[in-house]
């Protein structure tokens, strides 16, 4: 927590109005800070740990420094042993430390040589040896500690004949052992075979205590037998441990080489499981050898993190009576160790509350990890000085827009001037100045918001499509720009293309040598740069080297980021076409990009399961964002830029506090990855929608799920409210825009302290009656959806012939 | 629980058969059964796993399908060397195979001749990525153009002229895939299905079907009256473009009432008066709706089968019944009623039985009328071999009396005797291929004649020929994948003058084409050419520019015997600025041995080359080249044409901007740049 509280003095001090205003990274350099970024209270998961997971790609991206670790997949507490022991290891003997990481890695790799005259150039050969053969030696634990780190590493890089740089490894091993200790017993550690994956067999090694296999499935009839025949208030919510029972039983028998016994317990009870666990059963059912249980990602999922459950006290009594009874030790054991269960006091919940709340890869989010206070408001808009029509403005204003999205705009009336309490203070974050372009642009803004339609259930806006002909299937990701005078599109085949929308054509600016040639005093020298010969609807943008699956741009409209299975987000000037800036830090696919709604800032998220705050003036990322168990498939700012919203693959969304990386808020509750998210204009909703069709709706604030829609029938790829937040507009792989009742779906929301308290949400049943409007496209998938300022709905998506 | 969908977790493994072939292509003679299995194990769950990250790339890139790049990737995320070479993308380059109780999946490769590649013209470019805008909807409301969906897709048509009361709006029918994925055990499963009832029935009780309203747009009913116009109207070329519209267009689901209502009763006036181009007409326009594939016609069909009933059947369809060729119009509505019956025939309304009875009553009586009893035989031979087989056949004497007594006795009229004469032939021409396939091979003109009475020598002769026939198209299987598509076709075959065996007009025009009497020649004139030598070509060449025929130049070029592999190209000559698209059919493997006994090893190719309209290659190469696959007139992306007035191919030009099409003509225009709706 310490570093918590430095960094907050240190942004402070950074908030002087004279210099640029940045938010720089906690610390600079060095590995602890790396760790700090993402994990000082990764609050859900229990107050810390984490396990480095896939760190830079070795044979890649040689020649540019490298110095981000991948700290991913933070992992709950108790599960790893590793930052166990790292904290256990005095950080004086962190040189030592990275020598010893060397020289395992060596080993590892067969450069028995190179090894060698480490090892005699470190004089340790006695103690390495000691080290590893002694494991309760701290030094060894540290070594080994250090060791585990970067087989996994380098595990995910076999054969990559280029060391790691030394530092990473064990730099980060202690860079944790800042945060808080994980309670997991250190003795375990001596009891794992080091040999080959240490990392693995130590997060497995909870399996050793084994049972007698054949009665594995009498465990777990007996237990089903019990649950069914419980009372039913009881029964929907004992249920829920069926699955994470069924799941680590299995683990365990197939860890334990019982591949037949696993088999047939699979046959058996795989049927019982919920339909929305199919995709994780899938992965697990391929699992039948202990040799696949190494690298298995999904597997890890299960091990390193426990899986939540809440259930009423009255249910876990009944449960705990029944073990006890029976002597039932080995499920016991799986629920104590495995298993983290939220207790409360109360009504036990019905079935149809924790369908709605179940369905992540890890079970629900703790109560607690929602309770931290999360500033939803908007930030204050600078006042500017509205030209001569300001009069119409305030004019319409009196008719009374109750829903205006920047109420606050314009500078007469005190009360405009109030400060939202729920916004967060102005300079919390340091957001760039406006620059003149930009308050230009804000008025632009307020001309058209005057000639906003205004929707409603009886006022639907009309939806222009923008089709991507002859894309081959190729189109990838699309963008517009606030103003909808831009679209840009991400291509499979590497490429991003930006069209402009309105005549007028898009110009670059001059080469050099002409510039050279242009009066610099004249009056309209910024028209003279440009250069009109060129100027076309389309420029198309070469750089990447695989396909574009983000791409974002600035508010300003001088930037596009995009974002590629390449690792990198790249940043294209809008003035030139040409790339500004490769930024390398993720070393998997990137999925998803976004720029904050104040632009400078961005974040990225990809399939090494973290999401990467960037400022677009450095090079390495601000913050990191590690909790996700999959990939992160969608990244969003909130529109005060104080939060990013995640969704990921392992079915959660995350808001993140841009402030100090903190994750404040876990959403559970969609059945499929998510791929698109969206904030409310007002910042207090969250839209999100996955594969399995449906869009949820959270209610930032109180942290709850208050809405339900469910109408799609594929992946909903794209969400966007209406400027007012009237309409939520859902574009979905089912050739399909959707348009939703909005106001009608977050009235009398049920958020008295009961509800809050305990997360028991009742969803009402009622999609169709907010479903206002279906629209089939001609097998056109809806890619991405666009309110432009005057409420009319841009939708986009490639025509893919059947 | 929620078991409604039981998983379908598969524990496929690959055989360990697969592990010994491959080991044995790497070199390695010797495997142990043990290995091969562990191989087996570790490869399933492998591959497994490298198929369920390419299922994240399938996702990510907003796919439906899972494609070779995407297993590429997921290898590369494993650090492991991608497949070069497989990046097709939609091929999939095994085949599968299975006989003598083995299965067999390979790899086709087929063999191609380098100089055929480097002779043919360069495929065009594949045009490049373009933006295209339209009106999805207009304050709630879907315009009707052919850039959005058609209205009612033909399933739902379907569902609501078979199972009216679960009729519900397009795109809000299914919710049952996310229940079953969603929500385990809601009960609200059956709630959905009838809930939705547009919202202007709101308050109807639910069980009722809902009153289908049948209003027009002003946009609709110009384009009915145009179409109407068109379709009756003098000028051939309009009628073409009307027939192609209704033939083609997708929207046309609202207007299907009066285009049946105009055809019956088009069809009730024209009769009476025996006005026989204006039955011709609408007859093709029956054919046109019939051919669109995005209409259901079932509900119509009650209005639509006795207008065509009435051209096949009816006493006098024209003025001069001596001299007009009204014969044809019965075959054509004949070949009608036969494709109704085949695609609305069901248990329930047993259309097929009903209609035969009406054709047979109708034969049977003895006072009925030449022309009449033509429709009625043409009628039921159309209605394919078993009807023949167990209808005409055994009246074949009898009918074969009457001819003989009208053709030979005293002359009565000379209408009588035109109309026996087409009787006779065409008892001729559909018995004798159904004769040939039942009659074992010995064809004796006195067998014939005890069996079948007077008609017996002549079928006889007929029947040899069919033969002759069938074994030459046995030589030939492929030749029915000639296909034109082209609007108006005007189709010309020249031989090249060239020395050696001339080759017979071997020209099939399939009944898709629009011009029913182009279709009644060729079918007519399908007489029986005389087998030709095996390594023939034949260059078919159509051009839709009806005014000038110079250009239709092609040559015809047969090589030497026995040379399988053909080195000659097509040359074309004097082909406008357009260029032309070859489509390359070889039937080289494709006929199985049995079935082919007269020139064993033969290679037929045939070469379509088929123009786009000349209107359009006057004008210039267009500026959007339309997709190169053949066949050329696959229809543009955004389907069908504009209504009235522009080109059909719209996929050719430009396409225009939002607010410009017909229906949303109010709406604020402009340049693609949208404005919020006033």
């Amino acid at each position: 927590m310490a570093a918590l509280a430095e960094e907050q003095t240190e942004v402070a001090v950074k908030l002087e109005p004279e210099g640029p205003p940045t938010l720089l990274p906690p610390q600079s350099g060095d590995g602890a800070s790396e760790g700090s970024g993402g994990t000082p209270n990764n609050g859900p998961n229990g107050g810390g740990g984490g396990t480095v997971a896939a760190s830079s790609s070795a044979g890649g991206d040689g020649g540019t420094p490298k110095p981000v670790v991948a700290v991913s997949a933070a992992a709950p507490a108790g599960a790893a042993p590793v930052p166990a022991a790292a904290a256990t290891a005095p950080g004086a003997s962190h040189d030592r430390q990275t020598l010893l990481a060397v020289l395992q890695f060596l080993r590892q790799s067969n450069l028995r040589e190179a090894e060698e005259a480490l090892r005699r150039e470190a004089r340790l050969l006695e103690e390495a040896g000691a080290g590893a053969g002694a494991p309760g030696e701290v030094d060894g634990v540290g070594a080994e500690a250090a060791s585990a780190l970067l087989s996994r590493v380098t595990a995910s890089v076999p054969g990559s004949a280029v060391p790691e740089p030394p530092g990473t490894g064990a730099s980060v091993a202690t860079g944790f052992s800042g945060s808080a200790a994980a309670p997991a017993a250190p003795g375990k550690v001596g009891s794992v075979a080091v040999e080959d994956q240490p990392d693995v067999s130590a997060v497995l090694s909870a399996y050793n205590q084994q049972g007698d296999p054949t009665m594995y499935e009498e465990y777990y009839s007996g237990l089903k037998h019990f649950i069914e025949c419980s009372l039913d208030c009881h029964r929907a919510e004992l249920s829920q441990l069926f699955y994470p029972l069924f799941v680590h039983m299995y683990l365990e028998l197939v860890y334990n080489q019982h591949e037949n016994e696993a088999k047939s317990f699979f046959e058996k009870f795989h049927g019982d499981q919920e339909c929305y666990y199919q995709d994780d059963l899938r992965v697990l059912s391929s699992l039948t050898k202990k040799e696949h249980m190494k690298g298995n990602e999904t597997m890890l999922d299960f091990r390193t993190s426990k899986f939540v459950l809440r259930i009423s006290r009255d249910s876990y009594q009944l449960l705990k009576r029944h073990l006890q009874e029976k002597q039932n030790n080995q499920i016991w054991n799986i629920v104590q160790e495995h298993l983290y269960i939220d207790i409360f006091d109360g009504m036990p919940r019905s079935k149809q509350q924790i369908d709605a709340m179940v369905g992540s890869l890890a079970g629900e989010a703790k109560r607690e990890a929602n309770k931290s206070k999360v500033f939803f408001g908007l930030l204050k808009e600078p006042e500017i000085e509205v030209p001569l029509d300001d009069e119409d403005e305030e004019g319409e204003n009196e008719e009374g827009k109750p829903k205006k999205k920047k109420p606050k705009k314009d500078s007469i009336g005190s009360k405009s001037k109030k400060q939202d309490p729920n916004a967060p203070p102005q300079n919390r974050i340091p957001l760039p100045e406006l620059k003149d372009s930009d308050k230009l642009d804000k008025i632009m803004n307020m001309k058209e918001t005057t000639k906003r339609v205004r929707l409603g259930p009886d006022c639907l806006p009309s939806i222009c499509f923008y089709t991507f002909l002859n894309a081959y299937q190729g189109l990838t990701a699309v963008d517009v720009t606030d103003d909808s005078s831009l679209i840009a599109g991400g291509f499979a085949d590497s490429t991003v293309r930006v069209w402009s929308v309105t005549p007028k054509k898009l110009r670059s600016v001059k080469q050099a040598s002409d510039l050279s040639l242009i009066d610099k005093e004249s009056d309209d020298v910024l028209e003279r740069i440009m250069d009109e010969k060129t100027a076309s609807e389309l420029k198309i943008l070469y750089g990447h080297s695989g396909p574009v699956y983000g791409a974002s741009f600035s508010p300003d409209r001088n930037y596009l980021l995009s974002s590629s299975e390449d690792g990198t987000v790249r940043l294209w000037s809008l003035q030139t076409f040409t790339c500004l800036v490769g930024y390398k830090g993720h070393n998997y696919p990137v999925w998803d990009t976004q720029f904050s709604p104040h632009g400078y800032y961005f974040v990225s998220g990809g399939h090494d399961r973290v999401a990467r705050l960037w400022a677009t003036d450095h090079y390495q990322p601000l913050r990191i964002f590690a909790g996700h168990l999959a990939d992160v498939n969608c990244t969003r700012f909130h529109p005060n830029s104080n939060y990013v919203a995640t969704g990921s693959a392992d079915r959660t969304v995350r808001l993140w506090d841009v402030l100090n990386g903190n994750c404040v808020r876990i959403f559970t509750g969609h059945k499929g990855p998510i791929h698109s998210l969206t904030f409310s204009p007002n910042g207090r909703f969250l839209a999100t929608g996955a594969t399995d069709g449906r869009v949820l709706l959270w209610d930032i604030g109180h942290g709850l799920m208050v809405g339900e829609l469910k109408g799609h029938t594929d992946t909903v790829c794209s969400l966007r409210f209406s400027r007012d937040g009237e309409i939520l507009a859902s574009g979905s792989m089912d050739n399909t825009v959707r348009l939703w009742d909005a106001i009608k779906a977050f009235e009398d929301l049920e958020t008295d302290d009961f509800t809050t308290a305990t997360g028991h949400i009742n969803l009402p049943e009622n999609s169709q009656e907010l479903l206002l409007g279906t629209y089939m496209t001609k097998s056109t998938p809806v890619v991405h959806l666009h309110f432009t300022r005057r409420n009319l709905v841009l939708a986009a998506g490639a025509y893919s012939p059947q | 629980m929620a078991e409604e969908k039981k998983l379908k977790l598969s524990n496929t493994v690959l055989p360990s058969e697969s592990m010994k072939v491959v080991a044995e292509s790497m070199g390695i003679a010797q495997i142990q059964e043990e290995t091969c299995q562990l191989l087996t194990d570790e490869v399933s769950y492998r591959i497994k796993e490298i198929a369920q990250d390419a299922l994240k790339f399938m996702h990510m890139g907003k796919r439906q399908k899972l494609t070779t790049s995407d297993i590429d990737y997921a290898l590369k995320l494993k650090n492991v060397e991608p497949l070069y070479g497989f990046h097709a993308q939609e091929f999939i380059p095994f085949r599968f195979a299975s006989g003598g109780g083995r299965e067999l999946y390979f790899y086709e490769e087929k063999e191609v001749d380098l100089s055929d590649i480097i002779n043919t013209p360069l495929p065009r470019v594949p045009l490049d990525v373009c933006l295209k805008a339209h009106w999805l909807s207009i304050e709630g409301c879907q315009p009707a153009i052919p850039e959005n969906p058609p209205p009612a897709p033909k399933e739902q048509q379907k569902a609501e002229a078979t199972e009216p009361l679960k009729s519900a709006k397009p795109g809000q029918e299914e919710d049952g895939p996310l229940k079953g994925k969603g929500q385990g055990a809601t009960p609200a499963d059956g709630k959905g299905k009838e809930k939705k009832a547009p919202p202007l029935l709101e308050g109807a009780p639910l069980r009722l079907k809902p009153r289908s309203i049948h209003e027009l747009s002003v946009e609709q009913q110009l384009y009915y009256k145009e179409i109407t116009e068109a379709c009756v109207g003098s000028c051939e070329a309009k009628r073409a473009e009307a027939l192609q519209s209704i033939a083609t267009d997708p929207g046309l689901y609202q207007m299907l009432p009066r285009f049946s209502t105009f055809i019956s009763e088009g069809v009730r006036v024209n009769v009476v008066q025996n006005n026989l181009a204006l039955l011709i007409y609408l007859m093709r326009m029956v054919k046109a709706l019939m051919d669109n594939p995005t209409l259901y016609l079932e509900k119509y069909v009650h209005e639509l089968i006795p207008a065509v009933m009435t051209c096949i059947v009816s006493r006098q369809l024209c003025l001069r019944p001596d001299v007009d060729n009204h014969w044809a119009l019965r075959d054509f509505a004949a070949r009608l009623v036969a494709q109704i019956c085949k695609h609305f025939s069901t248990t329930t309304n047993n259309i097929q039985s009903r209609i035969t009875k009406t054709f047979t009553k109708s034969w049977v009586d003895e006072k009925t009328p030449w022309t009449t009893r033509y429709g009625s035989i043409a009628g039921l031979a159309e209605l394919g071999h078993d009807v023949i087989k167990t209808l005409i056949l055994p009246r074949l004497q009898q009918e074969g009396e009457r001819i003989r007594s009208v053709l030979d006795g005293p002359v009565l009229s000379n209408i009588d005797r035109i109309g026996a004469d087409h009787v006779q032939s065409l008892l001729l021409k559909h018995c004798a291929p159904v004769l040939a396939k039942l009659r074992p091979p010995p064809d004796n003109q006195d067998a014939y004649r005890a069996e079948f009475g007077s008609l017996g020598p002549l079928l006889c002769s007929h029947v040899v020929k069919a033969r002759a026939q069938a074994a030459l198209q046995a030589q030939q299987v492929n030749r029915t994948t000639l296909t034109i598509t082209q609007p108006r076709p005007t189709l010309t075959l020249s031989q090249a003058p060239q020395p050696g065996p001339r080759t017979p007009g071997l020209l099939k025009v399939p009944g898709s084409i629009t011009l029913p009497v182009q279709t009644l020649m060729s079918a007519r004139a399908a007489a029986p050419p005389q087998p030709s030598p095996p390594p023939t070509k034949f260059i078919v060449m159509s051009s839709s520019s009806s005014a000038s025929s110079t250009q239709q130049v092609l040559s015809l070029s047969t090589s030497a015997p026995g040379s399988g592999s053909t080195t000659t190209s097509p040359v074309t000559t004097t082909v406008p600025s357009v260029q032309p698209i070859v489509k390359l059919v070889s039937t080289a493997t494709t006929a199985p041995p049995s079935t082919a006994p007269a020139g064993p090893g033969s290679v037929q190719k045939y070469i379509v080359v088929s123009l786009p309209p000349t209107g359009e290659g006057k004008g210039g190469p267009p500026s959007h080249p339309s997709p190169v696959p053949p066949p050329s007139t696959s229809p543009s992306p955004l389907g069908g044409s504009a209504l009235c007035g522009g080109k059909p191919e719209a996929g050719d030009s430009p396409p225009p901007a939002p607010g410009t099409p017909k229906a949303n003509g109010s709406q604020p225009t402009g340049s693609g740049s949208p404005q919020p709706a006033p």
